[in-house]
Order: structure tokens, then C-alpha cells, then sequence
């Protein structure tokens, strides 16, 4: 077992410097997930993982309350079975279990979005530096560079401010900044990529570079791709988190894991539920994504540690 | 030298220079020093240059007006010992304190009143607060730049003890606006010869019971007693430690623990907490402010009243201070919040305030239906509060309650300062707004509904209520006025010119170690008039 | 000596690769540098890396300057409007009401004279006044939280490494992988309910005299996450060099386990917590804008929260110009640092 330290950490480790495996590239995954099967801790999380996200999207349709509607007999109920409220109500006598759910489903929305444009620019930018080489990708690289150095909640909170209560973009936005080392390991691994005989011989038939990028280079992105995603996802849930701390949280009614944590924080003594529930989510949510990780990259990278 | 060790060293050198920070604080908390949770950060020790109640705190121990509160916040006389109104109302004469001193030992002058009234007004000081002096004559024009002699303006020295205030038109509430921190003296023989930096801790000097000694920005403001303050061998407090701080919980859990004497806000969620676990210790009393929703009447459907009354109706203000907030705020069916000076005790209250929930509920409907709104062609509403806990609340409660009219409603919250620029803007269709009195007297409240009025977000219009206004403006007869203006509240509460929810509660929470805090209406307890027992 | 910086790729580069300052990539270019003046390389490698980041400071400034002036709403705007008179007056004092681009340009002039302006929000104190007020507190419980991470981080690490796959390494884990996905705004109320409240151990909040009771909490909450990185990364490296052949060797030799990890495997272990000093400053502002506010401690990373919540447009830019520069010359240290102590490095 070997959890991760650090996303950058993690994966520049296991893919940056990695000459490419010769031989068909799909033997590569199929071991990895052979292996990944061998993980105890992977597979359970991998179950866990599975049933939060199931509840979150199927749940919701299967309960007596929604998310938004006061119950106005029931304000800041604790958990009973007889009310039907199972995880209590919140000061507006809304329903805690359908608002974790929904919860749920919004900070996993926010994750995806966030990770999914960050792989998206990542890619392009990381192929295309290592496709061109040379003096643009020296240039290219030292503006990753330079951006690594940047105080990046800083510039979350100025985005913040700048869109407003738009948090679909907010995410779309953090994505934007969350790039880097996606870019970088692409980069590494188109390198030693380009130097093989399919590029050339694409190359040599007249094809252009992006179609070269886009058919032979991204399909043999696909490990690397797959781990960032897993430990970006929990990673964004915690800067939502933080956000919501601050007060920059999903706009009411809708709410977030991490907005129902923040306010819960604040009562804790009194109406502990509220806190209780979507914590025990969000934790839960994090630790599977984090060993899914870890064995994904184990998996992917065999050293033994 | 082995690598790793070395650079193990090198690591330690690196941390080592984060710790390069000197000694810090002094921490003079002596036993005699009350800690106060003041909730923002001081913005500045000028009184030209404040605006918010927390400041007001500080500066209110540090300097004294011509008038200062009395523990129940009556105005009663401060600097100057007593003064003199003349018969039509416009001309007040003072008679300053003969051992009125700055902390420095130098007299407080009416040269220094006349010099802080005129830097009040002058437009490049940029005085946040300088309207609320505008019953001064020719206040409100030398600020606005129409006149530039700053000696024209309606205050004067006739000697060094004694100054005259002459006023635009007859003020009935103008001794209580004394009391506010616009009208307190700066020191001239400081400001003429340090325009800078007078302000520093080291530099400043003032002339209340209090003297500020130190001030760590984000951290507190600590005073000490003003050795030549008139009445300085009766203070009992020693001095203040206004902590800065906005995290009410943590505050709380240091008030727990015995860190805080007073705290000035707390979790509204901690209230049954607090009177089951520390009985008496939670001052919760009606205070002088409403809080409402304000309507854009510039923009259909909100410009129909019958919209606008429907709305209204549906609010169920009975729930939302016991139950959605917790702390019991009073609902509110009228304008004017209840207890202001110079105002008939029954004040005007909405026609429909006694109706059952019910029935209102059927009538909202009806006037809904009838303005064109009903389940086919539901009303959407975009409801915006600036972002706060319990403005959350009372928005997702008041949204629940609108949903069975058909109405939609969206929640958009933004930070208080993109709020209040688009409330300015009338960029909105419904908000959340509120107001605190600044002084005792209902014209406060009154003239946010006037046309023409900056707050007047909502931009509602009325003809009739702007002349009953401008008719009390010039009434002598205190009694009368009241009437008038009670006869303009009704007018607006008739045309549902905006929504009132519920009347503003203070919440301090005092430890039973502080005596002689006294609650009232406008929540300003001064701590010359406190002790600490331990 | 000469400091020439590791290849691109290869061992050494690889582990450099988790600075976040500008190395791997761009050694092509730094490399070069240093060959040609070298008398004092080390001073201009030092000032070339300091002078390439002015344009990115230039760039971060006006990206700042420009998305603050876009954002809605403004410093004077507030509960109670102002009339608009007042607001003229005060738009006129602090010069707003120029053209943008007359304002970007004054504000550039006078950075160039180090001043950082007035602030709104607090109008006794200059920006640069309240840096230097707030900044020996962030520094302070910032330091002091480092070396725990470091010392706790390091000690946690080996042990995992050495009892690998055992109870001991995955209670660590377990311990450590929460210091990573419990928020620290919740640990911090929960410590000061626990210890502060109910045991009336610490002091709650507050700086006091800045003694040790107020120290513990605050930096304990900040170092949780931190711990956890430094653990994690300590056992991978330890775990790695305990197979290596040298490693091997002196086994082999019979010298003694606790000898082997503490005199040979340690040191070169280390290495790569070494590099992640670099990127701290970053990580230590997001959580000291959490420990600072709950705590009530008066350093800087409060004020860029307020600063920005406020539209304090002087404060904002002064507090990224501050961090930026703090991260920039931080990832410089230890890039000298580590030219100078590496071996590899240095013979090269």
C-alpha cells in the first residue's frame, strides 16, 4: 500500500521519465488492471466509491423529502426512523439525507468538470510542446514553469470574485489552472513517443501534426490519464470545501458536500448531525478516490516500493 | 560532510528563516482590562473616516462630542457641560467644559469643534458618514462642492468655551446626532502640525475617557484610561482589548473558555445553547432596525402593488424569527420599528397584520390570479440577499413560503459589496436590505421610501408621501409631526412599498464579571459607565 | 565549484521535478548561464532567476489589477449607500476616478518606488505598513508548523518504510491519510472545542504573548496536511533506498539495521523533502487563511480574503506581489541550496 503524497509527486514519479514500454501498448493497461485487482484496498474502495456515486444519482428518487422543501413541522430535527427524516433536518427543516445526496451529486459534478477541462488543455498543451520540441517547447515548458509558482488560491478567489456565484464555471475555470502537470507528463511521454516508427511513418505520408497528436499520441495517454483524474477529483472536492468555508459555496437551495460541512462545522455541539453525515460522506469519498489512486498508480508503475 | 545530512542542515536553515520574526505583542492583559469580540477590523481612529458600529465602539471611549449617551444611550452633555436653544430652533449655543483637555493636556477648544465640523465637511476628506451633519447650515452644500468657503458653514466660535451651531431648519433629534461619532472634536494643534500621521498610536491624542495605546491591524485595538479626562477617577475599567474578529463561533468558543468578557454578536444557533448552559448571560432586546425586502417597482410585475401586497401577504413573519432564525426577532407589519422618539406609540401597521396565515394565503392568491399569475403562468421571482447565514435562512424560508402562490423563485446571493452596488443600480427584482437608526427619530426609516432618496433602492415613488414628508420636515410641534409622518408610514404600508419582516433584536452576550451593562434600543453600551468583578 | 543544474530527465531531475520553481525544463537555458561567469555563478544564476520573474510578476499584476476592476461592485459601495457627492469625494481622494489605464500605469510608477499604496479597508495603515505588521506572525506559526511537518513527517515516514506492509505503517498511514482529507477548517474547531473548551488545556485563540500555549493549535492544524505529504514521500524514498545496492551492501557487510537506516539510508532519503520546502509558501497560505481566521491570529492571509471581499484593490495586489515574490525567492533558496549540497550536482 502506498498512498500518495502529492498528485505531482505521484505521478511525475511513476510516468515522467519512463521510457515507453515497446510491444503493444494495450498489454500495458491489462496488466495494470490485473494487478489493480490484487489490491484489497483499491477493489474496496472501488465498491465504495461505486455505491456513493450510485446513491447520489439514484438516491434521491427513493426518499420521502427533497433537498429544498421545508418541513415546517420538523426544524433542526435530529435523526429518527419515524419521521422519515434519517439524517435529521437543518434550520430550515429541510430533509439532511436528501441534501447529502444532492450534495454529493453537485461536488462530484464540480470534480468532474474541473478535472475533465484540466486533462483536456493538459493534454493538448503537454502533446503539443513535446510533438514540436525545440525552442517552442523550452518556451512552452518554462511558462508551466512559471505558473507552478503562481499562489494559486489567490487566483481561485479572484476567479471567485470575477464570476460570481457561478460555481459550474468557477470549476470550469479552476480546471484552467489545474493543467500543469497533466501537461507535463504528456509532454515526457510524447517525447519518447515521437521518436518511434508509427509517427514516422505517419509523418512520412503527409499527415499534419494535430491529427498525428490526437490519433497516435492521446490513446497511449490513457494510464496516466486515468490517475490524474482520481487524484484531481479529490482534490477539487477539498478546494470546493475550502471555498465554501469562505462563503463562496453553491448557490441555495442547491448545496455541496462541502458547504454542508462548513455549516455543520459551526454546530457541532448542538446539532451534531449535521455534521456527522455529510463528514462521514465526504471522508469516505475521499479515502476510496485516494486508494483507487494509489493502486491505479502502483499498478501502472511496478517498481516495487 | 555527508550529502544528505548537509542538506538535512540546509532544510533547517530554510524553516530557520521563516522564524526570523522579532518579539511580538506586548501582551499587557492585566486583570482590570475588559476583552471584547468587536466583530470587522477597525478602519481607521479618525472619526471622519469610520462607518461601521464596531468602530463606533472604539471610537466612542477614546472620544466624547458635545453630547455622549448615557448607559440607556440617552443623549446627555459630554464636552460641553450645557447649552442654550433658541426659540425658532436653529441656533444652539454650547458652553464647553472648563477642564475639557486632549490626552496631551492641551484644553478641548470650540476652535477645535468648528475645525473638525468644517474637515467633516470638506469634500477632501471624503467623510463617509458626513450626511448624517447635513442639518447644519450649509453642511450639505459645502460637501457637495455647490459652496467651496468652508467658513460658511453654520458653526462658530464666539470664544474659546463657547460655540455656536446654527442649523438649516429645526432638527427635533439634532442633540442625539451630537452624540455620533461625525461630531466629535479632532485635535487641530496635532492635525495642523502632523496632517499625516496624527492618526499613529504614539501620535494621536483625544479627548474621551479612554486613549487608545496600541493597535495590531487584524488583531485589536487595546486603550487605556485618559489620565486627564474630567472624570477620570471614576472609571473602573482600566482599559479595552477590542479583538478583531468575525468568526462568531470561534469568538464563542473563546468566550467559553473565559477569553472574551463581552461579546457583540453571536451564533444564532447557539442561543438555546447559551440559555440552558450559561442562563443570563445572552442579551437579546428589541433594537432600533428593520430588515426588509425591497422591491424593484421599476421593473413589471413588481411596478403592480397588488403583486407586491400578494407577496407580502404570503411571508409568514411569525415563523421566521422563532423558528428559521431561532433568536425570536419580532415580526414586523409596519415601517418604523417600535419605540422611536417623537413618534406615536401605536405606529401604522400593514391592514392585514392581524388576518389568520391562512386566509392570507387565499387572498394572495386571489390578488395573484387577478394581476395574471396563477398555475399556468407562474410568477418568477429572483430573490437576491447578500451572502450571511441567516440571510440564507430567512431567503430559503421566504421562498418556501412563496412556492404555494406559484410563484418560482430563484436565490442569488452575492458578497455584500456586489449586493449593495446592484441594489444601487437597480439591478434586482427582490433583495434583502435592513437599516439601523442613526438616530432617534422615525424620519430615519421614513426617508428610505422618499423618491429621490439614494437608499431607495426599490425606486417606489409616491407623491403624496414625499409632501408629508417634506411637511414635517417644518414642524415645530413635535406631537403633529408625528402624526404627519405616522399618516406616511400608512400610505406606504397600503401600497406594500416594500416588505417588512421582522424588527432587529441586539445580541450581545456579557459575562456575569461585567456589571453595569445596560440594554437598550440602540445597542451602544459605553464602558466608562461598566465595571469588571472578578 | 560550478552550479550547474541536473539534466533534463535522469534521477537527480526527476526528483527535481517536484520543485515548483523553474528547473527541469528550462535547464537547457540556465545551464549555459552560470559556464560563462564563473567567478560567482552562483550569484548569477541567482539574479537571472530573479530577473526572469519580473515579467511574471508584470503579467500576474495586470491580470490582478484588471479582474479586480472588472469584478463587480467597488470599495465604497456598502450597506448604507453614500451619497453620491461623498462618493465622489472619496473616488476623487484615492484617484479612482481616472481612466483605468491611467490608474494601472500610477500604480505601476509607484511600485517601481517599492510603495504598495494606501489601503481602503484600513486607512491608518499603508499596505506595506500592514505586511510588515502581519508578516512575523504568518512567518512565525508558518516556521514553526514546517519543522513539525518536517520532524513528524520524517520520523513517520521511516517508520512506515521500515515496518513496510505492517500494523505500524498502516496505523501511520491511517493517521496521516486523515491529516489529508479532513478539511482543516473542521480539525480546528474540533481541537479548540477539546482542548481549549472542555479541557481547558490551551488557550482557545488569540496571540496573547505570542508564548507556546498559543502556538500549539494553530500550528499543529496547519502542519496536519503537510505531516501527511512528508510522511508519504519519506517512505516511498526511504523504502527505495533501502533496496538500493548500497543498502545491500552494508547489510551484507552485517553492519546493524538501525546503523544501516540511520547512518547510510537516511541521508540520501531525504533529498526529495528537501524539495518540498520549495513549494511550501504556497501550500502554507491556503491553510493560513483558515488557522488565521479561526485562531484570530493577525497575520497576512486573512487579508487577502477580506482585501478581496472588500474590493481593497491595493491590498489584494499588494498581498499576491508579496506572495509571489515570498515563492519565488523561497523555490531559489532551495534550488541553491540543493546545487550546493548535492554532490552529483556539483561535480558535474
Amino acid at each position: 500500500m502506498t498512498l500518495y503524497a502529492g498528485k505531482r509527486e505521484a505521478l511525475e514519479d511513476a510516468f515522467l521519465d519512463r521510457e515507453m514500454p515497446r510491444g503493444k501498448p494495450r498489454s500495458l493497461t491489462r496488466d495494470a488492471m490485473r494487478r489493480l485487482r490484487a489490491n484489497k484496498a483499491a477493489v474496496v474502495s472501488l465498491f465504495v466509491l461505486a455505491f456513493i456515486v450510485l446513491a447520489a444519482i439514484f438516491g434521491p428518487f427513493f426518499i420521502p423529502y427533497d433537498y429544498e422543501t421545508p418541513d415546517w413541522s420538523a426544524f433542526r430535527a435530529p435523526p429518527s426512523i419515524e419521521s422519515g427524516h434519517y439524517f435529521g433536518t437543518d434550520q430550515n427543516g429541510r430533509d439532511l439525507l436528501a441534501r447529502t445526496l444532492y450534495g454529493t451529486r453537485i461536488s462530484l459534478t464540480v470534480a468532474l468538470i474541473a478535472t475533465t477541462v484540466s486533462v483536456i488543455v493538459g493534454v493538448l498543451y503537454g502533446a503539443t510542446s513535446g510533438f514540436l520540441g525545440g525552442r517552442i517547447d523550452q518556451a512552452m515548458m518554462r511558462f508551466v514553469d512559471v505558473m507552478y509558482a503562481l499562489p494559486y488560491i489567490l487566483f481561485v478567489i479572484l476567479l471567485m470574485v470575477m464570476f460570481g456565484r457561478n460555481v459550474f464555471l468557477l470549476f470550469a475555470a479552476i480546471g484552467l489552472l489545474e493543467w500543469l502537470t497533466m501537461a507535463r507528463i504528456v509532454r515526457g511521454q510524447t517525447l519518447s513517443l515521437k521518436e518511434r516508427e508509427f509517427i514516422e511513418a505517419a509523418r512520412a505520408s503527409g499527415v499534419s501534426t494535430f491529427p498525428i497528436i490526437l490519433r497516435h499520441i492521446v490513446p497511449n495517454l490513457v494510464g496516466p490519464v486515468v490517475i490524474y483524474a482520481t487524484l484531481t477529483v479529490p482534490e477539487i472536492v477539498i478546494t470546493e470545501s475550502f471555498l465554501s468555508y469562505l462563503g463562496f459555496g453553491v448557490q441555495e437551495p442547491l448545496t455541496s458536500l462541502g458547504t454542508l460541512i462548513a455549516e455543520g462545522t459551526d454546530v457541532l455541539e448542538v446539532m451534531p448531525w449535521l455534521l456527522l453525515f455529510p463528514g462521514a460522506v465526504l471522508v469516505s469519498l475521499l479515502l476510496s478516490l485516494a486508494f483507487i489512486g494509489d493502486g491505479l498508480r502502483d499498478a501502472f508503475d511496478p517498481k516495487d516500493r | 560532510m555527508t550529502i544528505a545530512l548537509r542538506s538535512f542542515a540546509g532544510a533547517l536553515a530554510l524553516s530557520a528563516i521563516f522564524l526570523t520574526g522579532t518579539a511580538l505583542d506586548s501582551g499587557r492583559a492585566e486583570a482590570a482590562d475588559m476583552v471584547v469580540y468587536n466583530g470587522g477590523d477597525v478602519t481607521s481612529l479618525d472619526p471622519h473616516k469610520l462607518s461601521g458600529d464596531w468602530e463606533d465602539r472604539v471610537a466612542g471611549d477614546i472620544y466624547e462630542g458635545l453630547m455622549t449617551e448615557d448607559p440607556k444611550a440617552k443623549p446627555v452633555a459630554g464636552q460641553a457641560e450645557s447649552h442654550e436653544i433658541s426659540d425658532d430652533g436653529l441656533t444652539y449655543t454650547f458652553h464647553l467644559r472648563e477642564d475639557a483637555r486632549w490626552s496631551d493636556g492641551e484644553p478641548v477648544t470650540a476652535e477645535d469643534f468648528v475645525y473638525a465640523f468644517r474637515r467633516l465637511q470638506a469634500p477632501k476628506t471624503a467623510a463617509q458618514y458626513a450626511y448624517l451633519q447635513y442639518p447644519i447650515k450649509n453642511a450639505e452644500a459645502i460637501n457637495t462642492g455647490k459652496i467651496e468657503d468652508l467658513s460658511q458653514l453654520g458653526v462658530r466660535a464666539i470664544d474659546d468655551k463657547t460655540l455656536e451651531i446654527t442649523l438649516e431648519r429645526p432638527t427635533p433629534y439634532f442633540l442625539g446626532a451630537l452624540t455620533h461619532y461625525t461630531a466629535y472634536p479632532v485635535p487641530k494643534h496635532l492635525i495642523e502640525t502632523n496632517p499625516d500621521d496624527w492618526v499613529q498610536i504614539g501620535t494621536i491624542v483625544t479627548n474621551g475617557p479612554y486613549k487608545p495605546v496600541e493597535w495590531v491591524p487584524g488583531s485589536h485595538v487595546l486603550t487605556a484610561k485618559n489620565e486627564e479626562w474630567y472624570g477620570v477617577d471614576d472609571l473602573q475599567i482600566d482599559g479595552v482589548r477590542f479583538l478583531s474578529m468575525e468568526d462568531n463561533s470561534a469568538g464563542f468558543k473563546r468566550y467559553r473558555a473565559g477569553e472574551i468578557d463581552w461579546m457583540t454578536d453571536f451564533p444564532k444557533d447557539q442561543f438555546a445553547f447559551i440559555e440552558e448552559n450559561l442562563p443570563g448571560q445572552a442579551h437579546v432586546v428589541p433594537f432600533a432596525g428593520l430588515y426588509y425586502y425591497v422591491f424593484n417597482t421599476s421593473k413589471p410585475p413588481f411596478d403592480n402593488a397588488d403583486v407586491r401586497k400578494a407577496l407580502s401577504m404570503a411571508v409568514n413573519r411569525q415563523v421566521i424569527g422563532p423558528q428559521v432564525l431561532g433568536t425570536g426577532e419580532p415580526p414586523a407589519y409596519g415601517w418604523v420599528p417600535p419605540g422611536m422618539a417623537n413618534y406615536p406609540e401605536d405606529g401604522a401597521r400593514v391592514e392585514w397584520a392581524d388576518m389568520p396565515y391562512g386566509e392570507r394565503v387565499e387572498e394572495a392568491k386571489t390578488l395573484l390570479s387577478e394581476a395574471g399569475y396563477g398555475p399556468d403562468n407562474p410568477l418568477n421571482v429572483v430573490l437576491r440577499y447578500n451572502t450571511n447565514e441567516n440571510h440564507k435562512r430567512a431567503a430559503v424560508a421566504v421562498a418556501a413560503m412563496w412556492k404555494p402562490l406559484g410563484v418560482n423563485v430563484e436565490l442569488n446571493n452575492a458578497e455584500v459589496k456586489v449586493h449593495y452596488a446592484d441594489l444601487r443600480a437597480g439591478d434586482f427584482e427582490t433583495a434583502r436590505a435592513g437599516w439601523l437608526a442613526d438616530y432617534n427619530d422615525p424620519i430615519n426609516f421614513l426617508d428610505l421610501l422618499k423618491s429621490g432618496v439614494e437608499m431607495n433602492y426599490g425606486r417606489w415613488s409616491n407623491e403624496t408621501y414625499n409632501k408629508l414628508l417634506d411637511q414635517a420636515s417644518s414642524m415645530q410641534d413635535l406631537e403633529e409631526r408625528g402624526k404627519v409622518l405616522k399618516e406616511a408610514e400608512q400610505i406606504a404600508l397600503d401600497d406594500s412599498a416594500a416588505l417588512p419582516i421582522y424588527y432587529y433584536l441586539s445580541e450581545n452576550i456579557v459575562s456575569p464579571k461585567v456589571k453595569g451593562f445596560e440594554d437598550n434600543v440602540f445597542d451602544k453600551h459605553r464602558t466608562r459607565y461598566m465595571s469588571l468583578e472578578e | 565549484m560550478t552550479i550547474d543544474l541536473p539534466p533534463c530527465g535522469g534521477d537527480a531531475g526527476r526528483q527535481r521535478g517536484v520543485l515548483a520553481g523553474a528547473n527541469v525544463s528550462s535547464c537547457g537555458t540556465l545551464r549555459r548561464y552560470p559556464r560563462r561567469h564563473r567567478k560567482h555563478p552562483m550569484l548569477r544564476y541567482a539574479t537571472f532567476r530573479l530577473l526572469s520573474t519580473i515579467p511574471v510578476l508584470l503579467i500576474a499584476i495586470t491580470a490582478c489589477f484588471f479582474i479586480l476592476r472588472l469584478a463587480p461592485g467597488g470599495p465604497f459601495d456598502q450597506e448604507r449607500a453614500l451619497p453620491p457627492a461623498v462618493l465622489a469625494n472619496l473616488r476623487a481622494y484615492y484617484h479612482l476616478d481616472d481612466t483605468l489605464i491611467v490608474q494601472y500605469l500610477r500604480y505601476l510608477g509607484r511600485l517601481a518606488q517599492f510603495d504598495l499604496g494606501p489601503s481602503f479597508t484600513t486607512k491608518d495603515f499603508t499596505v506595506a505598513q500592514q505586511i510588515a505588521i502581519g508578516l512575523p506572525y504568518t512567518l512565525i506559526v508558518g516556521g514553526s508548523a514546517f519543522l513539525l511537518a518536517m520532524v513528524a513527517g520524517v520520523i513517520s515516514g521511516v517508520c512506515g518504510a521500515l515496518y513496510q506492509n505492517r500494523w505500524a505503517d498502516y496505523g501511520i498511514a491511517a493517521v496521516v491519510i486523515t491529516g489529508l482529507v479532513v478539511p482543516n477548517f473542521l480539525v480546528a474547531p474540533i481541537l479548540q472545542l477539546i482542548f481549549g473548551v472542555k479541557l481547558d488545556w490551551l488557550p482557545v485563540g488569540g496571540w496573547g504573548d505570542g508564548s507556546l500555549p498559543y502556538l500549539i493549535m494553530p500550528v499543529i492544524v496547519l502542519a496536519l496536511p503537510h505531516i501527511a505529504r512528508i510522511s508519504r514521500l519519506m517512505r516511498g524514498s526511504m523504502i527505495e533506498t533501502l533496496n538500493a545496492n548500497f543498502i545491500k551492501t552494508a547489510t551484507a557487510k552485517g553492519i546493524g539495521r538501525r546503523r544501516t537506516v540511520i547512518g547510510h539510508a537516511l541521508r540520501p532519503a531525504l533529498t526529495p523533502v528537501v524539495s518540498y520546502l520549495g513549494p511550501a509558501a504556497g501550500y502554507l497560505l491556503t491553510g493560513s487563511i483558515v488557522v488565521e481566521q479561526i485562531f484570530g491570529i493577525p497575520g497576512i492571509g486573512r487579508y487577502f480574503i477580506n482585501a478581496a471581499l472588500n474590493r481593497d484593490y491595493g491590498m489584494v495586489l499588494g498581498t499576491v506581489i508579496f506572495y509571489m515574490v515570498l515563492i519565488v525567492v523561497l523555490n531559489l533558496l532551495v534550488d541553491l541550496a540543493y546545487a550546493w549540497l548535492d554532490p552529483k550536482v556539483r561535480t558535474r
